[in-house]
């Protein structure tokens, strides 16, 4: 089993060298939460008000930005603007190039593509035109971000506790009993319409570093909707003192409950669906996956009319020897948000299974017809 | 001409508050009663906040039917029997009789488009986009056995549902003509007085009305009105016209009642994963044998 970032298998190279090893970086402009320390004299922002007389967190609002969930090595938690420019210059770049009206003279790509990783081998697939992982690097705080993560400071994920790391091996044994192709099972749940991309619904909530990276918010009295683009997925936090649950039901997206706390939004969510994994969805579970133990808090806080900090921190005793928290913004998309029929189009996935069974019945001719000595 | 004395006998309900006065044989006096108590918004605008689901078998099929063995039959030696697919499920698999919610009498389709109806009736089991968990539309989304959730506020009116995670948001400024076509449609919406109107358009042809194989086309309009009745109901009506399936408009009517339970949770119905092996097993490296 492949725990190759099943969203970057669609890429071309380029774009999978960019997306993973380059940050990925949200409008330089954006984020200043309330307790800038970088901005000490601006007088407090003070968000537009529901009838309630909470902070309004409602519309559309976009996470996708290039800077990515862990950080890169070698990178401060600040990066300077020079730094940041230069990853920026580097996506603009490639958007620019890969827009490009295509070579009407090209050769067609190898049969079975050229072996790389990126849109099933580079047999040709979604270039810029089609992708959306942001512009900008993340502004929070008054910096230039190189990684969601901020705690532990190093900005990486805490190290896997022993019982994760056999959970995995228990998971590598299992998914190594199948080919990436011999079953739907075997695919990510992304690829077989189950979830938004990644972790794109959550939570927590994080862009997906390939595009729809949208959402919109509608709030009452009594709950907060949060509805992802991607796969439509919805989550309906109550607001209140939380009723207790029955362990025996368990949404993808776990069970929110909300407060306010001043004028941030706070939600904790327990009771995932065993499948529901953070961070990227691997077929057959990756290498980390939701859990019984697994509680997530989310604090939203809306610092400027354009901006809403989101920050969280998920506590997984069982696979992380420490509770690890990421900050990034939220930024106020005036576009409409379209439907995203995932499983209604998802035509790749016959074509996959199809195109793999063809593969084993040539392999099967070949050796037929050439038995070995 | 019914409606409008409806909306007379229920005005004269309200302002006379005498309930003598209402017309049991036009609204039930019950729901009547309940009129001048239904939940509003800051805005004034009635609140349909909640979770909420048609009480009836309008989704086996919007017209009257009386109760059968099955969705998909095969002749039998006296009379149709259920096919091999269903016979399995015995009674769960049957259908239950439901009185109809299509107002006037029957859809009034096209020659042709009978022809159809009846065509995918007898293919239900291959047809049917709720077999395969496809977006439901409009307005099937409303009267599935299923619940879903209206989330209002004063700025935004979005609309969940348990069956397929089917969402809606109803525009409440018009947006202009729907950029693309969609499963469920592009929804705006306006109030008239305490009913909230609104017209669905944008919707591809893929979406049934029911599992008796009724259908239309991507150049459906469907209006639909939602008036709470009372705090826990909403009269739901929805207007479909598509010329190329229907020699008119036509009418649907039903009930929407409130989960009144205290910690009321829309349920979680993501069916792609329950439909894998139908939609697929034939393509596994082992498929499944028989």
């Amino acid at each position: 089993m492949s725990l190759v970032r099943p969203l970057f298998r669609r890429l071309p190279l380029a774009a999978v060298l960019l997306a993973s090893i380059v940050p990925r970086f949200v409008d330089a402009q954006a984020a200043t939460a309330t307790t800038s320390k970088s901005a000490p004299a601006r007088a407090r922002y003070v968000a537009p008000r529901t009838p309630d007389g909470h902070p309004d967190l409602q519309g559309n609002w976009t996470n996708a930005t290039l800077t990515p969930l862990e950080r890169p090595a070698g990178l401060p938690r600040a990066l300077s603007k020079t730094q940041a420019a230069a990853f920026e210059k580097v996506r603009a770049d490639t958007v620019e190039s890969t827009a490009k009206p295509s070579d009407p003279n090209r050769t067609a790509p190898p049969v079975g593509g050229d072996g790389s990783t990126g849109a099933a081998g580079n047999v040709g697939g979604y270039n810029y035109v089609w992708i959306d992982a942001g512009d900008h690097v993340a502004f929070v705080n008054g910096e230039l971000r190189s990684s969601f993560i901020v705690d532990p400071a190093n900005g990486r994920l805490p190290p896997l506790t022993p019982a994760a790391r056999a959970w995995a091996q228990q998971r590598g044994a299992r998914n190594r009993r199948f080919g990436q192709y011999d079953n739907p099972e075997n695919r990510p749940l992304a690829e077989r319409c189950l979830m938004s991309f990644g972790s794109n619904a959550g939570p927590p909530m994080l862009p997906n570093g390939f595009y729809n990276n949208n959402y919109t918010i509608v709030q009452t009295k009594n709950h907060v909707m949060i509805m992802t683009e991607m796969v439509h997925d919805v989550r309906i936090i109550k607001l209140g003192k939380p009723v207790p649950r029955s362990p025996l039901v368990r949404p993808w997206m776990g069970e929110s409950w909300g407060r306010w706390e001043g004028d941030t939004l706070v939600v904790e969510t327990t009771g995932f669906y065993p499948l529901q994994e953070l961070s990227q969805s691997v077929g057959l579970g990756g290498a980390w996956g939701a859990n019984d133990s697994l509680r997530v808090v989310e604090k939203f806080t809306r610092t400027r009319d354009n901006v809403i900090l989101y920050r969280f921190t998920v506590h997984d005793p069982l696979n992380f020897t420490a509770p690890w928290s990421g900050e990034l913004p939220m930024i106020a998309m005036e576009e409409q948000i379209y439907e995203y029929a995932c499983h209604e189009g998802n035509y790749a996935m016959s074509n996959v299974l199809s195109g793999a069974r063809s593969m084993e019945r040539e392999a099967a001719a070949k050796k037929k017809s050439n038995p070995p000595e | 001409m019914r409606d409008r004395l409806a909306a007379f006998g229920s005005i004269v309900c309200r302002l006379a508050v005498v309930a003598l006065l209402c017309v049991p044989a036009l609204a039930p006096t019950v729901l009547h009663a309940q009129r001048g108590t239904i939940p509003r918004l800051a805005n004034g605008k009635p609140d349909m906040n909640g979770i909420w689901r048609a009480n009836g078998n309008d989704n086996y099929d919007i017209e009257p039917h009386n109760a059968r063995a099955a969705l998909a039959s095969r002749p039998g030696p006296v009379v149709p029997v259920p096919a091999k697919e269903v016979l399995a499920f015995g009674a769960v698999g049957s259908v239950p009789s439901g009185r109809g919610i299509v107002v006037g009498g029957p859809i009034p389709y096209t020659a042709e488009a009978l022809a159809k109806k009846r065509e995918n009736q007898e293919n239900w089991l291959t047809r049917d986009p709720e077999i395969k968990c496809y977006l439901p539309g409009v307005p099937r989304a409303n009267y599935m056995p299923y619940s879903f959730q209206i989330i209002q506020s004063t700025k935004a009116f979005f609309m969940a549902y348990e069956y397929a995670g089917a969402t809606r948001r109803v525009y409440l400024r018009d947006p202009g003509p729907a950029e693309t076509d969609s499963w469920m449609g592009q929804s705006v919406g306006v109030w008239q007085g305490d009913t909230f109107v609104v017209t669905v358009t944008g919707m591809n042809a893929e979406t049934w009305f029911d599992r008796a194989g009724n259908h239309h086309t991507e150049a459906m309009k469907v209006v639909e009105r939602y008036t709470m009745l009372g705090p826990d109901h909403i009269r739901y009506e929805a207007t479909m016209d598509d010329p190329q399936t229907f020699t008119r408009p036509w009418t649907i009517r039903t009930t929407l009642y409130r989960n009144v339970e205290p910690d009321a949770t829309l349920g979680q119905f993501k069916c792609v994963e329950f439909v894998e092996e139908l939609l697929y097993g034939h393509l596994r490296k082992a498929p499944i044998k028989p």
